[in-house]
Order: C-alpha cells, then sequence, then structure tokens
C-alpha cells in the first residue's frame, strides 16, 4: 500500500509533466494537469492509509 | 557592492530571525522535557544545512543564467540540474548577485531543513535529525529550487510554453515551506506517533505544549524574518526593484495578520474560545502562504489569501490529527506544506501583471505536481533509507524521559523536580 502509494503520486507528476511536453492547447494541458493532481491526491489518500497506526499502537 | 545589493543584504540579515522564530515555536509547542533538545536540534540542523549547502547543495541549485545539465525533450530545452563547482568555487563571495543568492539559500536551506523539527518533536534523535537535515540541504531542496529559482525546467516553462512568466515564488513558498512541511510529513511517516498519542481507541490523547507565551513571542520575529526572505527573494529571485519591499512588507503583514484572525474566529467559535497555539499556527501559515505572491499581489489579495490560509490551517490541523492519524505536535505540516501549496496556488488566482500574461495558475498547478509527485517520494524514500541505515526515533526509554535528560543529560528547566517514578512507571 505504502510503496503503491508513493509509485502512483509519481505517476500523477508524470501525467502533468506529459501534458506540458506533448499537449499544445491550454484547455487540454489544464485537463490533464489538473488529471494528475487528481492522481496525486488518490495517491496521498492511499499513502496516509497505509501509514495510519493500528488501534492500541504504542500503548 | 551597488545600492540595491546593499538593501538586498539587508533584507538577508533579516532572514535568520526566522528560523529563530520557528524554532521557539517548535520548542514551545512540545513538552518540557524535551526543550533544551529541541532548540538544541534546532541549531545543530541549520549547521547542517549551511556545511552541506555550501559544500554541495549550490552546486546542483545554481542561478538564472548559470552552467546547468540539460535535456531535449519534445522540441524543447528542459534544464534540469545546475552544474556549479563544489565548495562554492568560482563565484566571489563580494556582494555580486551570486554571491548573495548562495547566502540567502544557506539560511532558506537551514529553514526548510529546521520544519521538520517540529513534526519529530519528542521523539527525533537529534543525530538522525542532522543526517536527514543534510539530506535535505544537498539532495531535495536544491532539485526544486534549480528548477523554481535557478532557470530550471519550472521557471522556463513561460518562455518554452507560454504559460505565463513560468512557475513564479518570489519568498520560498515552495522551495522553503512546501518543500519543508513535505518533509515533516516524510519524517512523520518514518517515525510513526509519539507513545501514547494512539493508544487507546477513540479520540487522540492530547499532549499540550508547555510554554505558549515562548510560541506567540516567537511570531512576532517570524515577522521580521518573513520580511527579509520575502523581500530578499522577490529582489533575487524575479528581479523586483527594492522600492517593492515596501509592498512585499504590507502583503506579508496583512496575509499574516488576516490568517491570525481567522484562526482566531474559527478556534472561538469551534471551542468557545481562542486557542492560542492554533492562532500562532494560523499567523505562521499566514505568512508561509504570502511568500509566493508578496510581490505580485493587490494589498486586498494579501488579506484574502490570508483569510484562506488561516482556515486552512486551522481546519487541517485537526483533520491531521484525527482522523487520519498524523501525529505532528508543531503543527508543521499544516503550516508550511498545505500553507505553502496554498500560497503557490494563490499566486496564480490573484497576481496581475502588466503584461496580461495568461497560463500562470497553470504553470502554479505544474509546480504544485511537481512538489507532490517528485519532492515528497524523494523525501520520503531518503529518510526511509536512512532510517534503515541509522534509526531516526529514540528508544522507548529516552521518549520516557524525555529527549533532554536521555540525549542531553540535563533538562531545560533544572528548577523543575523530576519525580523517580517518571522513570520506573511503564
Amino acid at each position: 500500500m505504502k510503496l503503491l502509494g508513493l509509485l502512483l503520486l509519481v505517476s500523477g507528476w508524470a501525467i502533468a509533466l506529459a501534458a506540458v511536453a506533448l499537449l499544445k492547447t491550454t484547455l487540454e494541458r489544464s485537463v490533464f494537469v489538473l488529471a494528475g493532481i487528481g492522481v496525486e491526491i488518490l495517491a496521498l489518500v492511499l499513502a496516509v492509509i497505509a501509514h495510519r497506526p493500528a488501534k492500541g499502537e504504542g500503548e | 557592492m551597488t545600492p540595491a545589493s546593499a538593501v538586498c543584504l539587508f533584507f538577508i540579515l533579516l532572514v535568520p530571525l526566522a528560523p529563530a522564530g520557528l524554532a521557539l515555536i517548535n520548542t514551545g509547542l512540545g513538552r518540557s522535557r524535551s526543550a533544551a533538545h529541541a532548540m538544541l536540534a534546532a541549531l545543530c540542523v541549520m549547521a547542517a544545512a549551511a556545511i552541506v549547502y555550501a559544500c554541495c547543495g549550490f552546486a546542483w541549485q545554481g542561478f538564472a543564467g548559470g552552467a546547468a545539465y540539460t535535456l531535449r525533450a519534445a522540441g524543447k530545452q528542459w534544464n534540469w540540474i545546475a552544474a556549479e563547482p563544489l565548495f562554492l568555487r568560482g563565484h566571489p563571495l563580494d556582494g555580486s548577485p551570486v554571491s548573495l543568492v548562495v547566502l540567502l539559500q544557506m539560511l532558506s536551506a537551514g529553514l526548510a531543513a529546521l520544519i521538520p523539527l517540529g513534526s519529530g518533536a519528542d521523539r527525533w534523535r537529534l543525530g538522525a535529525s542532522c543526517a536527514s537535515a543534510a539530506l535535505l540541504a544537498g539532495c531535495t531542496y536544491p532539485l526544486f529550487a534549480h528548477w523554481a529559482w535557478g532557470g530550471g525546467w519550472l521557471a522556463q516553462l513561460g518562455s518554452n510554453y507560454g504559460l505565463g512568466r513560468g512557475f513564479l515564488d518570489a519568498g520560498g513558498a515552495s522551495c522553503i515551506q512546501a518543500v519543508g512541511g513535505l518533509t515533516a510529513l516524510a519524517v512523520t511517516w518514518t517515525l510513526g506517533p509519539r507513545r501514547g498519542k494512539y493508544a487507546t481507541r477513540g479520540l487522540p490523547a492530547a499532549i499540550p505544549g508547555h510554554d505558549a507565551v515562548v510560541v506567540l513571542f516567537a511570531c512576532f520575529l517570524t515577522l521580521l524574518g518573513w520580511w527579509g526572505l520575502n523581500a530578499a527573494g522577490a529582489i533575487l529571485f524575479t528581479g523586483a526593484e527594492p522600492g517593492r519591499a515596501v509592498l512585499i512588507a504590507v502583503n506579508t503583514l496583512l496575509s499574516a495578520a488576516a490568517s491570525l484572525l481567522a484562526a482566531v474566529a474559527i478556534t472561538g467559535l469551534r471551542f468557545g474560545k481562542p486557542d492560542s497555539s492554533l492562532c500562532a499556527n494560523g499567523w505562521v501559515g499566514g505568512l508561509a502562504a504570502s511568500s509566493a505572491a508578496c510581490a505580485f499581489v493587490t494589498p486586498a489579495a494579501a488579506v484574502a489569501i490570508g483569510l484562506v490560509a488561516g482556515a486552512l490551517v486551522t481546519v487541517t490541523v485537526a483533520y491531521i490529527e484525527w482522523p487520519l492519524s498524523i501525529d505532528d505536535p508543531g503543527g508543521a505540516i499544516s503550516v508550511h506544506a498545505a500553507g505553502g501549496l496554498w500560497g503557490v496556488l494563490a499566486l496564480g488566482i490573484f497576481a496581475r501583471f502588466p503584461d496580461n500574461v495568461s497560463g500562470q495558475w497553470l504553470a502554479q498547478l505544474i509546480g504544485i505536481a511537481t512538489l507532490l509527485g517528485c519532492v515528497l517520494p524523494l523525501t520520503y524514500a531518503l529518510n526511509w533509507l536512512l532510517n534503515r541505515i541509522y534509526p531516526q526515533r529514540v528508544d522507548p526509554e529516552g521518549e520516557r524521559q524525555g529527549m533532554d535528560l536521555y540525549e542531553l543529560g540535563a533538562g531545560a528547566y533544572p528548577e523543575f523536580v523530576t519525580h523517580n517514578e517518571e522513570f520506573t512507571q511503564q
């Protein structure tokens, strides 16, 4: 889960980079950059869930 | 030295007040039995970051127009990393703009490295925090700072792809605040929560800070430091005229003030009375958010940026503690990561330029995507690796005794009575 979350973070960045390099219009770039950030937010949620301490941990 | 350089040097000499303020805030929000450790760690982290940055950080970061490695992709040159000599060789430190960049960046790298100390309070070993600071100052910080401030590919988004003026950040909302705040998140994940924080089912245990007076006094110091940081950054990295420093100072103060009042109002409504530690976090969050856009927005926009920052910081501090279960005693993730990212986005929303360039908001979004998708995984991987080689968390016995006695051998407040049972209870 942790590794998946971190890989998804990088994937979101790759989508944003590819949008800038490969697409031409501002609208297309905007949509794909926002999609990349959406993937990153999902990845953050996954990473946060994976890092949550188990109940009673540290007692 | 030109008059403009002298003005810039004056602002840079104000910058150490920012880490001084943050160190006091981190100390006051921690436990009294770790107070001396927190202050010493802040000094050691600044020292480690300054030395490592001078040794190799500046070589990777460089400056706009300096030597750099580039890749050619999709018909454009992508400037990825600087190619300056190690140990600051080749650049006389004589008051030239490059020498001022070196001085400001040594302090900025230290400030960014100091931010995670707030998250790792009461459980982060001194040696490990210095090693983590060295990784930040030698790798993460210079890499992103080159992209944003050193003429890298983010700064070139305007000239290469017509996205506004390229990624802009006058005072370090991204390079310093967001990089430091995301490193704080990585450190918190690596260390885990404090002993007893999430020990029982239900809500987390409250572990209040020990000195609200120090925390609130530090807020005054941070204002002076941020004035220096924002003004010097704007002059050196965005080409602002020294006279623009007045607008920058006004916007910085307004953003912090609005953020503080938003935090006072929200905590007052939520808890019945304002919460001093959350209000202090709101103040610093407003400063962090002001950094990117302070040179490009009107005072009214600065107030709006501050109001959103105050609300964002106050809400995220509570949300991060529960239900996300991230133990961040100093609120560094909310204040610096959330506040800094909001500041970067706010520039894209509120900034107005005389030539009416378009696409600035998209350049800012790409900067945010880079912080989340490149800087966070990189800093997490580095801290995870460091933890495998040199465990970062103190032993359970040290956490029970407090970091002062366990790592330093003496407490910050020796007149306090230490009871034997504190060392024997399970």
